[in-house]
């Protein structure tokens, strides 16, 4: 009996890991599809971010109150951890609290700990839950939200009670056994929280219990393991992608816009025709029409999104009622790339399907919105890039389709012919000296 | 006004210290050119030896380049690092947050290098190292004054402070408004907003921003950029309150401090 359930585990083990890693790598696949970005550069200051940003999660401390809350969720999950390990090897093995033994005394207070993080999970979860669906909070009442994502973060919160009910009541059912004695059950003393489920086991035979206990037990490491698997479907890739994001955050001040070297190179030989290469220059598309024209930190930065609305909250534009939202701009490049990712595996190469991300998910008046004021970026907690998808967005528009607005178009043509952005002789431009 | 221009400084054979960038709005935009006027008001009384490259200046590119136009931006920028280079320029202050930016971080790489300081930094080192003093800690003392901080100078650049301590060397009451600093709500003119209609929305940006601050009671809203200048006082304008609520720059505040 005990090998049945020992290779059971290895199978939904192997098969778990083997899924998850499978879409990871395509989730790899397609954030690759990106334009490179070399943001290899100052180590150093990378790992810092990692450290500050990702694991210290810095920026959430902009609100502190959410913050403190969200640092419960994340620290009982990343630390729970260490119990999934003994979990895991309690299944591959056919043990049961595998490190009672040589932790001792400690053990019962590693496990106490883990209960006060498990019910502190379920207490935040609650209270998350009911900002979203009861209290509605305005960042979570977005019409970005609509449908799936609005239940994707319903079905996070509610999978982490269940994750940490089931821990909890795991624990109260083998302390229950351990008080009607069996060989098979470590005394590990009573634990902290699971401690108040015991009496409500009292009338329950110690085989009954076992089955309890087993259920949970197998109930909890197979939600474990669903729940690794949703992550690629799911917003909460964060937790994952958080690090790899803050590690490779542009360094630059948030100020500068990436420069375009092929722009760059066309006026200097235009100016300096000597310096022109010979020979017709390749072919060259200017700015993003698709997901395949962005660079892959912004797509990364996609992945990354777990639709918080931190962006779109901070944003002048969303703010007045404008169409834009960063956090939907980022939404969109998401579905987008997941689209296009699909088409890929589907057909071999990309099968032209008569979408872009630009007009077909991201619409003009979205761009023509943003004032690029940053406040997008500076909120992010995990260091995204809003403004750089809306900016090679609107370079497709202008240098691409001359789509402009006539406004825009008037000042271009100022700036190149009054080399001031209106319409007023370049000789006025001191006139200001000539007057007190 | 006399104000010396490179071309004057070069046909002398000298150098002037540092180049005062004066920027699009400040050289056309009749309510900016009050703030430039007031700059140089304030560099002639420190005595520093600037200069301006007058008819020689033009627009960097930072409207272009934030609409998408990289073409148009990228002939501007050209143009200005020749000028620029060709009179050898070491140092450049600025009244404008977007010329700023642009020479601080978006020039070095096409080969315009140069040290650049804002006005709100310039202003704070002229009171720091006392080269300005401003009589009776100054005619705006005990004032309750807002300060709205332009997201090119602020976000962009991480310059907070400067602004506000040219602002409490004044001994003014200085009140923050609700979003303030890395918070704060942009004017709406960046990005290139400024050359066309809002988009549809509920409210105008500026509006909604000159709700703020008129909401912090002050009398004064200062400001470091010629744009925001324009947004805010079009919106305190739209609140019929521009006979209470002055919207001036911080070299406009300092020069009529100055004794």
């Amino acid at each position: 009996m005990q090998y049945i359930q020992q290779v059971a585990f290895l199978l939904l083990a192997t098969y778990a890991i083997w899924l998850f890693s499978k879409n990871i790598l395509q989730i790899k696949k397609n954030i690759f599809l990106g334009k490179p970005e070399d943001l290899s550069d100052n180590p150093n200051l990378r790992w810092r971010n990692v450290i500050l940003l990702a694991l210290g999660q810095k920026k959430m401390f902009r609100n502190p109150t959410v913050a403190i809350m969200h640092l419960i969720i994340y620290a009982g999950f990343i630390i729970i951890n260490v119990e999934v390990l003994e979990i895991i090897l309690d299944g591959v093995l056919g043990t049961h609290r595998l490190f009672f033994e040589p932790l001792g005394n400690l053990y019962n207070f590693l496990i106490n700990f883990f209960e006060v993080l498990a019910f502190g999970v379920i207490a935040v979860c609650i209270v998350f839950l009911y900002r979203r669906n009861i209290m509605k909070l305005k960042r979570f009442m977005s019409k970005d939200l609509n449908g799936w994502p609005k239940s994707d973060a319903n079905y996070i919160l509610v999978t982490e009670i269940i994750l940490m009910s089931l821990f909890l009541t795991m624990n109260a059912a083998d302390s229950a056994i351990q008080l009607k004695g069996n060989e098979h059950y470590h005394a590990t003393g009573s634990f902290i929280f699971s401690g108040f489920l015991v009496p409500l086991f009292d009338s329950i035979s110690v085989a009954q219990l076992v089955l309890i206990e087993r259920s949970c037990w197998w109930l909890h490491i197979i939600g474990i393991f669903a729940f690794l698997n949703y992550l690629p479907y799911s917003k909460h890739l964060h937790i994952i992608l958080a690090f790899p994001n803050a590690y490779y955050a542009r360094l630059n001040p948030i100020g500068e816009v990436k420069n375009m070297v092929n722009v760059q190179n066309e006026v200097k030989y235009m100016m300096q025709p000597e310096l022109a290469p010979t020979g017709d220059a390749p072919p060259t598309t200017f700015g993003a029409k698709d997901v395949m024209d962005l660079s892959w930190k912004s797509l990364l930065d996609a992945y990354s999104c777990t639709e918080c609305g931190r962006c779109s909250t901070a944003c002048p534009a969303n703010q007045t009622g404008k169409l834009l939202s960063p956090r939907k701009i980022m939404m969109d490049t998401r579905d987008r790339l997941e689209e296009v990712g699909l088409n890929i595996k589907q057909n071999g190469e990309f099968k032209d399907d008569g979408k872009k991300l630009l007009n077909d998910y991201i619409t003009v008046e979205e761009l023509r919105a943003c004032t690029t004021c940053n406040a997008c970026v500076q909120e992010c907690p995990v260091s995204i890039n809003p403004l750089d998808i809306i900016m090679e967005l609107r370079r497709s528009l202008i240098m691409e389709d001359s789509n402009a607005p006539q406004e825009w178009n008037g000042m271009f043509g100022n700036i190149e012919n009054n080399f001031a952005p209106w319409k007023l002789s370049p000789d006025d431009r001191d006139a200001w000296t000539k007057e007190n | 006004m006399q104000v010396p221009t490179m071309a004057e400084f070069l046909a002398k054979g000298e150098t002037p210290e540092v180049l005062f960038w004066v920027g699009c709005a400040g050289s056309f935009d009749q309510r900016a050119q009050k703030i430039t006027k007031a700059f140089v008001t304030i560099l002639e009384k420190v005595g520093i030896k600037y200069g301006i490259l007058g008819k020689e200046e033009m627009c960097t590119g930072d409207p272009a380049r934030r609409a998408g136009n990289e073409f148009m931006f990228q002939m501007m920028a050209y143009q200005n690092i020749q000028i620029l280079n060709g009179y050898n320029i070491k140092k450049i202050v600025t009244a404008c947050p977007h010329c700023f930016n642009i020479f601080k971080n978006e020039y070095p790489v096409l080969g315009g290098n140069y040290e650049v300081i804002h006005h709100a930094t310039f202003l704070q080192q002229l009171i720091d190292s006392g080269k300005i003093n401003m009589k009776d800690g100054g005619a705006f003392k005990g004032k309750k004054i807002t300060y709205h901080d332009s997201c090119y100078l602020g976000r962009a650049n991480d310059i907070y402070e400067a602004p506000r301590s040219v602002l409490e060397a004044m001994d003014v009451a200085l009140v923050e408004m609700k979003r303030c600093k890395s918070n704060g709500l942009c004017c709406g003119a960046g990005g290139a907003q400024m050359f066309k209609e809002e988009e549809k929305g509920d409210v105008r940006i500026n509006i909604e921003r000159s709700n703020e601050a008129l909401a912090t009671g002050a009398n004064i809203i200062a400001a470091a950029c010629p744009f925001c200048n324009t947004m805010l006082t079009d919106g305190v304008k739209n609140n019929e309150k521009e006979d209470e609520v002055q919207v001036l720059d911080i070299a406009e505040l300092v020069a009529s401090c100055l004794s």
